[in-house]
């Protein structure tokens, strides 16, 4: 489970590390991928979800993949249904409280079909953020006692040396490959992440390989006017993708706000006809187009507006 | 006498439990009526009251008729003191800078524990409901207040799945699995307010809502319940807390009258 201390250092001495251009189509980024790898996938719920990379996985046909994500929203849905994953590691698997419990979550996990392995939030961030520190384990507070705990495999409890009380030992994720969507990134990389972080950081230097998908590429020397708004440094990624509105029907904060009008009429579609109803969705808008901004031409520009608008309204643009 | 309100019983929960938070202390509140509870708080007694989200946010302004459907979003940042990473957020409650989780619950037992993993046998369950979240972590590790519609099916005598502990099974369980913080503190429903018994750790009726008996109650709670000798009758929200209530959620997507 927990990998080898050696092999990650490896794997990370064998990557170019210089300050080199990596701006790759949707399509070269997503061919990094290889079927059965663990994908972690960045943002949270339906907030920064790169949704641009996560299109171009499924029309590419990814197999057998492991997703790990801190919540997942209806990209899970779709990723199950299209066949690219049957086991997804995560804390809440569904579209929001207000839209009810995801119909195709329910019909892959509680046939057995796929599993759904569920960590508590702060004890998945812990992986993550044990695999970027380099070390097998994060010891913590929570998760101790309850069932969650007691229906994971990879976790242990023991006594701190220190103290001697009882503490549980979180092992380290160290993902094959982190897919990540942000505000900003110049073309070798450098990461600028506006509004919640989420795990990215965390993740980011966790995986082995990066690929990153921006709202908008910048030229080196903006970043360099702001280092301190850098969360993601240049060496850990592999690949940087321009993709506005790549979130879509998903937020960018301070960029658009969810379409909610297509949230509600994907959840609609989703809770009555199922597997079917995503099927048919899928096929509408990840099969049929050719190119992402095909895609994105599905939308309604009127939802689009006021998505956006809200969003600059609230948080400054 | 004072002009008779009418409210729906989510809207009761949601008035009742926003009382419970003191001025001057920190919440982590989870998304929907929890959330909508710990606004209203900050709207009527408890002004200095600090709302914390998991998606990473410490002291956020949500705008009324924009209670996000998710705490991990953009509108959940919105005039934020500070925005940090979820995981960060989450380990402010080891520290122990949080006074309280707020937790909705579909199912909670004698003993405060709460599953919103599974309704049946784990591996092959009737329902697979979305899972924890950050609740395990708020129940691990903070003082918890649940607010429920109160069901037979909802209080039941042994949860299905523990998703989010409380005191176990019971006795010093909680402390011995190695849990030495936190607990459960408050269940409010449509019906009563709950506490817990400090020693044996089940639950036990402290509060009535006006106009609900110790019966009522009873009968609809599926385990024997512990009462306490002097009963206090809460008071009905007023006027002008529901006013507050309507203009933060005028949709009434939190507080739809079927409880949920």
């Amino acid at each position: 489970m927990v990998s080898s201390y050696l092999e990650l250092r490896a794997k990370i001495e064998q990557k170019d590390k210089g300050l080199k251009e990596k701006v790759k189509s949707l399509g070269e980024a997503a061919a990094l991928i290889p079927d059965n790898s663990h994908v972690a996938v960045g943002g949270c719920h339906y907030s920064r979800t790169p949704m641009a990379i996560i299109w171009e996985m499924i029309r590419q046909g990814k197999k057998g993949l492991t997703i790990s994500k801190s919540i997942t929203a209806t990209e899970g849905d779709l990723l199950l249904v299209a066949g690219a994953t049957r086991h997804i590691v995560t804390s809440w698997f569904s579209a929001g409280v207000t839209w009810g419990v995801s119909r195709i979550m329910r019909h892959y996990v509680q046939s057995g079909e796929a599993r759904y392995e569920e960590w508590s939030h702060m004890s998945l961030g812990l992986r993550y953020r044990a695999g970027a520190m380099g070390v097998p384990f994060l010891p913590s507070r929570s998760m101790l006692g309850s069932d969650v705990f007691k229906r994971l495999k990879d976790i242990k409890e023991m006594p701190c040396p220190f103290t001697g009380e009882k503490l549980a030992l979180i092992p380290a994720l160290n993902p094959d490959v982190a897919i990540i969507h942000v505000q900003k990134a110049d073309p070798y990389g450098n990461a600028q992440i506006r509004g919640l972080p989420f795990m990215d950081k965390d993740i980011a230097l966790a995986a082995d390989t990066v690929i990153l998908s921006a709202e908008q590429i910048i030229d080196n020397s903006d970043i360099r006017k702001a280092p301190d708004q850098t969360a993601i440094p240049f060496f850990c990624v592999d690949a940087v993708v321009e993709a506005p509105y790549g979130c879509l029907p998903h937020e960018c904060y301070g960029i658009y706000e969810p379409d909610f009008h297509h949230m509600d009429t994907y959840v609609k579609l989703m809770m009555e006809r199922g597997v079917d109803g995503v099927k048919e969705y899928l096929d509408r808008y990840f099969y049929g187009p050719n190119t992402f901004d095909d895609y994105l031409d599905q939308f309604s520009v009127k939802d689009i507006l006021k998505a956006t608008l809200q969003a600059k309204k609230s948080h400054g643009g | 006498m004072a002009v008779e309100v009418s409210y729906n019983t989510a809207e009761l929960v949601c008035v009742s439990s926003a009382r419970l938070l003191e001025d001057g202390k920190v919440v982590f509140a989870g998304a929907g009526l929890p959330l909508l509870a710990a606004i209203l708080a900050q709207r009527t007694h408890a002004k200095s009251l600090t709302i914390l989200f998991e998606g990473g946010v410490i002291g956020p302004f949500v705008e009324p008729g924009k209670l996000p459907p998710s705490t991990n979003e953009q509108r959940c940042a919105a005039h934020a003191n500070m925005v940090l990473s979820t995981t960060d957020v989450l380990l402010l409650q080891q520290r122990g800078y949080v006074d309280y989780g707020f937790l909705g619950g579909a199912q909670i037992d004698r003993y405060g524990n709460i599953n919103s993993s599974f309704i049946g046998d784990w591996d092959n369950p009737k329902v697979r409901l979305p899972g924890t979240g950050g609740g395990n972590d708020i129940a691990s590790l903070v003082k918890v207040i649940v607010a429920m519609h109160h069901e037979k099916r909802r209080l039941v005598e042994k949860v299905d799945f523990v998703t989010s502990p409380g005191y176990l099974t019971g006795g010093r369980s909680r402390q011995q699995s190695g849990l030495i913080a936190g607990g459960m503190l408050k269940v409010v429903t449509h019906l009563a307010i709950l506490g817990f018994d400090e020693e044996k750790g089940v639950m036990c009726l402290e509060g009535l809502q006006r106009g609900a008996t110790v019966e009522e109650v009873r009968q609809n709670t599926g385990f024997e319940l512990l009462v306490k000798k002097e009963l206090y009758e809460a008071a009905p929200p007023t006027a002008e807390e529901l006013k507050i209530l309507h203009t933060l959620d005028p949709e009434q997507r939190y507080t739809s009258p079927k409880g949920d």
